[in-house]
């Protein structure tokens, strides 16, 4: 399975998320710079997290132009893989691919440190290796990380059970009914506020976020298994 | 146009006659000196560029005497004081570089601004020497809470380095921060940084080879921050804020910018020197580089990339604009160099040429503008022994008895507000701010003793810390600067590293006073024969003075910072109690000693007689025998006793994982001075049972003082003395003054 984690200028978690793909999953995995207008070699396309662009304007609201996010969305749409942790979850609602927005946290600080997290959907290529309902452990780090949505997105994402994260202690940015990750209707775009790339060994505090990535292999076997048993008119 | 600008600035009689370079703190004799050297009367634009390569900040003036007394070499050091950061060798090719910075004046004034931009400065002294920022640290003092502007101070300059380093994604890891009324007025903002590098890819600042091109990267020079470093070098008065202009602007995703594409040119080999524009920006690196090649440079101001329109060679020499850098390569690479910037959205300009006559040349529209030998801006700045005087205060202090104190007997109230004292009290609200993870090699967070860094692609890692106590230095500058080496010293062996180097951060006062003189000598005098014993040589640092406010000079504060080499990850060790039924053992002798501790402050509410005394070689056999136990892999949990001695030890100990502990200290001492005396060369540790008298087997034939205190347990903190309960209560209660004390204050 072959893994792209996006680079622009100003992201500084993509030295993170490509050692957690090459850790966690040992699979071939690129850094792919903004500029890049081809993204057919890859099966999951990861966006770290950073200050895309110095978040001047608003944070993701220039990387949405940058030229490989069309072809991100045509990734999307292809039913690939996409992830975006904290200003990729960002870049990820700027550019229309996840509903909602993230404004700046309540308290008005940055907040920085572990948070317990409940597994809301269990289902979604990046979490079908938790329980439904798991208390995760992952810690969050971001100024702007309050989820907002109007009261009819909201009831959507509940009634398409599109949120994959609530917080499960306190609410630590007064993000909208807690929420910590939605996905997609497909369930195949993800986008989180915590860092699971930075819960991947004893050494940094928690395991708990190696299971997102390994959710995603997973995700990828059972595809192509479907894949390859339709194409073949095995059914 | 040139004459124009030149109406508009002195002329060279005018500098003369009116005394004009006095208000840049030239003096007279000095002006005197600059034209001996110039072989005429400097203009306008020269007075400038000497004054800020004259001022403390960048010519050491007053210190240099001082600085000399510092051990700077070792087995270890790879590069000592004099580039942009100090180098030690850590194995396999790998080397780590680190250095201090103070950016108190700007702070004092424009806290956000003045604290990231002192964050952005030193990140550039590391990564101009080739070197990979990994971690960033800092030293904070303020004033007391209680009081409004200083807790506008606080708030903006932690969300000021917080801004700084979370965007461009260097992790802060560690660091200190007191209050006490000393600093009123003039915080203390110490920022350093933390970097890796393999040998042969260290650079150095120099202008190589005559004939070379010299290019100009970052952003547009603008008018901000001209004079940064002068006014660094005086005193910070009411008239100050009228200097918010001397402070600088930073932006740290152009940093990122320009470190990345640095990093990136270094590696592909074609840089002959490179430094980045800091204190006196094109000033200080183009004369310096020059200077350590032995040659000259010129400039071509017009090429010098302007945010603002119609600037004067003055302005452009001495802007402090951020993120800017200065290299030297050959001309034949000059398409790929910028080839490299471009990628990163970045122009690099030609901007000068390396000649041999040793000269600062710089051209402006068709003009020579300024002519100044090299040596004479850089070397040749008179250097002065200010006088020295022992302070009333000191030898007041000889004859005060700490021991007369009425006894406390409520010591269940005494270590609640030695908790709740902002200085000793959690952190969490500074460091939550700060993102201490990102790189994912954090192994030990904010916190602990020292923070814990892992090296990539090996079993090593490094710890690192500041530390520095300012009321002993103020009780007595030679003990306290000892104690600083010191207990930096035993903090990065608690986490189970061996100590490699430091570097420090000289915040004084006014060197014209005698009396501070005297602290600053006697400080460095107590550091540098710690740093001689304990083998951590000074590889580089900084030097800041005339911090005062209304009432007289700052407390001396010598911060140390110093980095451990942690041999295996298995080794890295917390302060925290482990397990129910671990065992507890105190290492070291308790003695009397409360002047200068939390407690006497919190409690009594003074700060007065004599600080802990400390024996290096004591030291020293505490912190072989520790590191071998931890090595022996017998250690849970080790905890250095500093602030609020052993009772605050024994409750932070607590606190991580909500583990309580019962407690029997046996003493010759009155249970208050026992359990809140801030003797040195002590350690708190604990050990699984089963290991427990293995432990002690081993540091007894280590020849260090050792008592078994008890259990770690349950949800209360029992201490008894002697038999009798001293302290006793629910854990949580203590944790939630220590928790609260912040955040409660900045509500």
């Amino acid at each position: 399975m072959n893994f792209a984690v996006l680079v622009f200028p100003g992201s500084n978690c993509d030295i993170d998320m490509y050692k957690a793909v090459e850790d966690v999953l040992q699979q071939p995995v690129d850094y792919v710079w903004h500029t890049s207008t081809d993204l057919s070699a890859y099966d999951a396309i990861l966006v770290p997290g950073g200050f895309s662009y110095g978040d001047y304007l608003r944070c993701g609201a220039i990387a949405r132009f940058a030229p490989v996010m069309s072809e991100v969305r045509k990734a999307a749409e292809q039913g690939k893989f996409v992830l975006g942790v904290c200003n990729g979850f960002q870049i990820l609602t700027e550019a229309g691919l996840l509903p909602g927005a993230l404004i700046r946290n309540k308290s008005l600080k940055f907040r920085c440190h572990p948070v317990d997290l409940t597994v809301e959907n269990a289902n979604t290529a990046f979490t079908n290796a938790y329980a439904q309902g798991e208390t995760v452990r992952i810690p969050i780090a971001h100024g702007e990380g309050n989820f907002y949505c109007d009261d009819e997105t909201l009831a959507k994402l509940k009634a398409n059970n599109q949120i994959v994260f609530r917080y499960a202690g306190e609410n630590p940015n007064g993000s909208v009914d807690n929420i910590a990750g939605i996905c997609n209707e497909r369930g195949n775009v993800v986008g989180m506020m915590p860092h699971p790339e930075r819960a991947v060994s004893k050494l940094l505090g928690s395991e708990d976020g190696a299971r997102m990535f390994k959710s995603v292999l997973n995700a990828f076997a059972s595809k192509a298994q479907t894949g390859a048993g339709s194409g073949a008119g095995a059914r | 146009m040139a004459q124009q600008t030149a109406a508009k600035e002195p002329t060279v009689e005018q500098i003369a006659e009116q005394k004009i370079y006095k208000q840049f703190g030239v003096s007279d004799s000095e002006y005197e000196l600059i034209c001996e050297f110039l072989g005429r009367k400097p203009n306008y634009t020269e007075i400038g560029v000497f004054s800020v390569m004259w001022s403390e900040h960048c010519a050491y003036k007053n210190s240099k005497p001082l600085l000399k007394r510092f051990p700077t070499t070792g087995p270890r050091v790879l590069m000592g004081p004099g580039e942009g950061a100090g180098i030690v060798d850590i194995g396999d090719n790998q080397a780590v570089v680190f250095k201090i910075e103070s950016h108190n004046h700007p702070s004092a004034v424009e806290p956000y601004q003045g604290a990231a931009t002192g964050v952005g400065g030193i990140i550039r002294d590391i990564f101009s020497m080739g070197s990979r920022p990994i971690a960033l640290l800092n030293s904070l003092r303020f004033g007391k809470l209680e009081n409004d502007r200083v807790r506008y101070l606080f708030e903006h300059v932690v969300s000021g380095i917080a801004g700084y380093g979370n965007c461009i994604g260097i992790p802060t890891v560690g660091g200190e921060v007191m209050f006490d009324e000393a600093y009123e007025g003039n915080p203390l903002v110490n920022a350093m940084c933390v970097g890796l590098i393999d040998h042969d890819q260290i650079q150095r600042g120099v202008a190589k080879g005559v004939g070379n091109p010299v290019f100009y990267v970052g952003p547009a020079t603008g008018r901000d921050g001209i004079h940064g470093a002068t006014f660094a070098s005086e005193d910070l008065t009411a008239e100050s804020e009228a200097k918010r202009s001397a402070v600088q602007v930073g932006d740290p995703f152009m940093e990122k910018l320009v470190m990345e594409a640095t990093l990136e040119l270094i590696a592909s080999g074609i840089v002959l020197g490179i430094q980045d524009m800091g204190a006196a920006g094109l000033t200080c690196s183009s004369a310096e580089m020059a200077s350590k090649a032995g040659n000259g440079m010129e400039l071509y101001l017009d090429e010098v990339p302007q945010r603002e329109e119609g600037m004067t060679a003055y302005e452009m020499m001495l802007s402090e604009s951020q993120e800017r850098m200065l290299f030297v390569t050959e001309p034949q690479h000059e398409a790929q160099a910028k080839a490299i910037f471009e990628r990163w959205g970045l122009h690099c300009a030609k901007v000068g040429k390396v000649t041999d006559d040793g000269r600062l040349r710089l051209f402006h529209k068709g003009e020579q503008v300024a002519d100044m030998p090299v040596k004479a801006l850089v070397d040749d700045c008179p250097v002065y022994h200010k006088p020295s005087k022992v302070p009333d205060y000191y030898l007041k202090n000889g004859s005060v008895d700490t021991t007369r104190y009425e006894q406390v007997t409520d010591l269940n109230a005494a270590l609640k507000k030695v908790l709740g004292s902002p200085s000793l009290a959690s952190k969490e609200w500074v460091y939550n701010q700060y993102d201490y993870q990102v790189r994912t090699s954090t192994a030990v967070v904010p916190g602990s003793d020292a923070a814990v860094v892992t090296i990539r692609g090996t079993r090593k890692a490094l710890a690192m810390t500041t530390d520095c106590n300012g009321r002993y230095a103020y009780l007595d500058p030679e003990v306290g600067g000892r104690i600083a080496v010191a207990e930096a010293a035993r903090n990065i062996v608690c986490s189970g590293g061996e100590p490699l180097a430091i570097t420090d951060n000289l915040n004084f006062g006014s060197p014209e006073k005698p009396e501070v003189f005297w602290q600053m000598e006697k400080a460095v005098d107590g550091m540098a024969e710690a740093c001689r014993f304990l083998e951590t040589p000074v590889i580089g640092g900084n030097v800041s003075l005339y911090n005062e406010n209304a009432k007289g000079a700052i407390y001396p504060t010598p911060v140390v910072g110093m980095v451990g080499l942690v041999e295996d990850i298995d080794h890295i060790t917390t302060q925290e109690f482990k397990a129910e039924g671990d065992v507890i053992f105190l290492l070291g002798e308790t003695k009397a000693e409360i002047g200068g501790s939390e407690f006497q402050y919190a409690v009594h509410g003074v700060t007065e007689g004599r600080p802990p005394e400390l024996d290096l070689a004591t030291e020293r056999r505490l912190h072989q025998a520790v590191l071998g136990a931890i090595r022996q892999g017998l250690v849970a949990s080790a905890h250095d006793l500093s602030e609020g001695g052993l009772a605050a030890a024994l409750a932070e100990s607590g606190f991580g994982r909500g583990l309580g502990a019962k407690v029997d200290f046996a003493t010759n001492l009155r249970p208050d001075l026992a359990l809140f005396s801030e003797s040195q060369s002590r350690i708190l540790l604990s050990a699984k049972p089963e290991q427990a008298a293995e432990l002690a087997a081993y540091l007894r034939s280590q020849d260090v003082p050792l008592q078994k205190l008890g259990t770690v347990g349950g949800d209360r903190l029992t201490i008894a003395v002697n038999g009798h309960t001293a302290i006793d209560a629910p854990l949580n209660e203590f944790l939630k003054e220590w928790k609260e004390a912040i955040p409660c204050r900045m509500q």
